[in-house]
C-alpha cells in the first residue's frame, strides 16, 4: 500500500497543521503544510498510499478538523497508533480518514517499511519484516457511519427521514 | 448502577432513564457553538447535509474570536463567511467584534449556557462550562453542522474519574494551579475519553472563575467533559448573569450524581497541598513547583485566554503590578476576556496599572494563545503565558518555548524578567 512515516507520543494538533495556516479551509491547501513543524520533509516525501504510524494520544490538542483533513489530503491512506486523542478520534470517523488502534504494530513498524492494511479485517501487514498484526475492532455504531460514507452522509439521510 | 452526574445529564437529553458508559446515544443539544476558524467548515459540511435551517436559530451561538479583529485579508474572508451565515440563518446568537469576546468567558457572562445543559462547541476548550454544572464538549466541524442541522449530536457515554477535593487553597494560588497541578499528576492522557467529575468540600472554597479554568483545561488531560456540582457559588453566579436572549428560554437544571454512581477511579486532592505551579515545555503535564522554574528567563509574557481572562485574572495580575513596571527585556501582554471584562479593568483602575506597568492591554481576541497575532513568538523565544497549551509552534516558531502558569505568577515574572514566586516580591 505505502511507506511508513513513524512519529512518537502526543502528536498534536498544532504539529500537523499549525493554526497560522488554519485561514482555508481547502484541503488541498491545508496538505501543503501537512506536519510542517514536526517533519520539515514530510511533505516534499509523502505518496498516495503511504501511512502514518505513532505513539499514544495522537492528535492531542484543538478541536480543529482541519488536522485529519490534511493528513488525508496529503496522501496518507491511514493512521495507525497505539491510542488516539478523543476529538482526533471523532473527527476522523466524521470525515472519513481510517484510523487504526494497533500498539503491537505501532511497535513492530519502522520508518520507510512498507506497510499494507486490509480494512475489512483490520490485519496490518509489515510487508518489509512479513510481521502482521490485529488492529482492534470499531464499535458496530461508528461502523455503520462509515458504512454510510461518514457523519455528512448520515445526517442528510436522516434529514431526508425526518422530511426536513 | 446509579449514574454520575455527567451520565444523568446525557440520560435526561436522550429521553432514556439511564445510560451506562460505553452506551451510543444521540442526546439533544441545548447549545451549538462555533468560531471563525471551524465554522466554515461546518458550514460547508452543513450545505453537504442538505440542511437549509438550523434546527434553532436562537441555539447556535457563532463567535469571531481567533483571528478576530480580522488579522489579515483572509481572516477577513473567514469572519465574513460567519457573519453571512448569521444573517441567511437568522441567528440570534453573534457577537460582533466590538461587542464579542473570547467565547469561554463570553458564553457564560451573557447567561447563554447553564446548569443542566448539553453543549457542543467546534473548539476544543467548550469544556469550560462543565463548571457550570452543564455537560460541554469540544468536537470538529462536521460535529458542529450535524448539530446545526438536527440539534442533536452523538456519544459514547463517558465512564468518571472522580476528584475529590478537600481543604482551602494558599493564598494566590488559583485555579490554574490547581487543574496544572491535576494534570502534572495524571498526565496528559490521564483522563481520556472520560469525565473528570469534582466533588467534595473543598469545591465551596473556589470562586466560579476557579472552576471556569480548572473545567477549561479538562481537554489538556484528556478527558471529554469536566464538571462541577451545583451549589450556591453556582446559583449566585447564574443569577448575576441571566440570559440576554429570552428566545433562547434557559431553564436552569441543577443535576446530582446518584450516591451509588461507579466510577473508575477517585483521586484525593488536599487544596491547601497545592503550590503556585509552572508547566515547563512542551507539554501540560511537565508542571513543577513555581520554586523550580526561578530564574527562567522569558521575552514575552501573556495574561489572558480563555483559560484565564476573568476579572478575579485581572485583578490579581494588577495587584502585582501596582506601582511596579515590567522588566525592560520583557514584552507583557494583557487580554481581557470580555468587553465586560475590559470595563471592569477600567473601573476598578486595573488597566491605568497594567499601561503604567508598560504592557499592553488589548482588545479581547485568542490571538497569541494559538500564534495567531498579537504576541507571536520568534525563533529561540520564550514566553510564559496564562494560556492552556505550551506544544511546540504553538505561539508561533517551532523553536519558541512555552512556560504555563496563573496570573498572579505571569505578573511576578513580567516584573522580575525571569520566572519569579509573586509571594516574594
Amino acid at each position: 500500500m505505502g511507506k511508513a512515516f513513524v512519529y512518537g507520543d502526543h502528536v498534536d494538533t498544532d504539529g500537523i497543521i499549525p493554526a497560522r495556516h488554519l485561514l482555508t479551509s481547502d484541503p488541498d491547501r491545508l496538505a501543503e503544510h501537512c506536519m510542517e513543524d514536526l517533519d520539515a520533509e514530510f511533505v516534499g516525501r509523502v505518496e498516495a498510499g503511504d501511512v502514518i504510524v505513532a505513539g499514544r494520544n495522537f492528535g492531542c490538542g484543538s478541536s480543529r478538523e482541519h488536522a485529519p483533513v490534511a493528513i488525508k489530503a496529503s496522501g496518507i491512506r491511514c493512521v495507525i497508533a497505539t491510542s488516539f486523542a478523543r476529538i482526533f478520534y471523532r473527527n476522523s470517523f466524521n470525515i472519513g480518514l481510517p484510523i487504526l488502534e494497533c500498539p503491537e504494530a505501532v511497535a513492530g513498524i519502522s520508518s520507510g517499511d512498507a506497510v499494507h492494511v486490509d480494512f475489512q479485517t483490520g490485519v496490518i501487514e509489515n510487508e518489509t519484516t512479513g510481521k502482521t498484526f490485529q488492529a482492534r475492532p470499531f464499535p458496530p455504531f461508528l461502523l455503520q457511519m462509515v458504512d454510510s460514507g461518514g457523519l455528512t452522509n448520515y445526517v442528510k439521510q436522516a434529514l431526508e427521514q425526518e422530511g426536513k | 448502577m446509579g449514574m454520575t452526574m455527567t451520565q444523568k445529564i446525557l440520560a435526561a437529553h436522550a429521553g432514556r432513564a439511564n445510560v451506562e458508559a460505553g452506551d451510543y446515544i444521540e442526546a439533544d443539544l441545548d447549545v451549538v457553538l462555533g468560531n471563525d476558524i471551524t465554522t466554515p467548515s461546518a458550514i460547508r459540511e452543513y450545505r453537504g447535509m442538505g440542511a437549509s435551517r438550523v434546527y434553532d436559530p436562537h441555539k447556535v451561538v457563532l463567535i469571531p474570536d481567533h483571528f478576530a479583529p480580522n488579522k489579515d485579508i483572509q481572516a477577513a474572508a473567514q469572519c465574513a463567511e460567519v457573519r453571512g451565515f448569521v444573517k441567511e440563518q437568522g441567528i440570534s446568537n453573534y457577537y460582533e467584534v466590538g461587542r464579542m469576546g473570547i467565547e469561554h468567558v463570553l458564553l457564560p457572562e451573557q447567561g447563554l449556557v447553564t446548569a443542566g445543559d448539553v453543549i457542543i462547541g467546534a473548539d476544543s476548550h467548550t469544556c469550560t462550562y462543565g463548571a457550570l454544572g452543564a455537560f460541554s464538549t469540544g468536537v470538529g466541524s462536521t460535529d458542529m453542522a450535524a448539530g446545526m442541522a438536527r440539534g442533536k449530536a452523538w456519544f459514547r457515554v463517558p465512564p468518571a474519574i472522580r476528584f475529590e477535593l478537600t481543604g482551602k487553597p494558599g493564598p494566590m494560588v488559583g485555579g490554574k494551579d490547581i487543574i496544572l497541578s491535576i494534570i502534572g499528576k495524571i498526565g496528559v492522557e490521564g483522563a481520556q475519553y472520560k469525565s473528570m467529575e469534582f466533588t467534595g468540600p473543598g469545591i465551596a472554597n473556589l470562586s466560579m472563575d476557579d472552576r471556569f479554568t480548572i473545567a477549561n483545561m479538562a481537554i489538556e488531560a484528556g478527558a471529554k467533559n469536566g464538571i462541577f456540582p451545583v451549589d450556591d457559588v453556582t446559583k449566585a453566579y447564574v443569577e448575576a448573569h441571566p440570559c440576554v436572549n429570552p428566545d433562547m428560554k434557559k431553564e436552569f437544571r441543577a443535576f446530582e450524581a446518584d450516591p451509588d454512581a461507579c466510577y473508575e477511579q477517585t483521586i484525593e486532592i488536599d487544596l491547601s497541598e497545592i503550590d503556585l505551579t509552572v508547566a515547563f515545555p512542551h507539554l501540560p503535564e511537565n508542571t513543577h513547583p513555581v520554586g523550580e522554574a526561578k530564574g527562567i528567563a522569558v521575552d514575552q509574557v501573556v495574561i489572558g485566554s480563555c483559560t484565564n481572562g476573568r476579572i478575579e485574572d485581572m485583578e490579581a495580575a494588577a495587584k502585582i503590578l501596582k506601582g511596579r513596571r515590567v522588566a525592560p527585556s520583557v514584552r507583557l501582554i494583557v487580554i481581557p476576556g470580555t468587553q465586560q471584562v475590559y470595563l471592569e479593568c477600567i473601573k476598578q483602575g486595573w488597566a491605568q496599572i497594567f499601561v503604567e506597568a508598560g504592557g499592553v492591554f488589548s482588545t479581547p481576541t485568542c490571538g497569541p494563545c494559538l500564534g495567531g497575532h498579537t504576541g507571536v513568538l520568534g525563533d529561540g523565544e520564550v514566553a510564559l503565558s496564562t494560556t492552556n497549551r505550551n506544544f511546540v509552534g504553538r505561539m508561533g516558531h517551532p523553536g519558541s518555548k512555552i512556560y504555563l502558569a496563573g496570573p498572579a505568577v505571569a505578573a511576578a515574572t513580567a516584573v522580575v524578567g525571569t520566572i519569579a514566586d509573586p509571594r516574594e516580591l
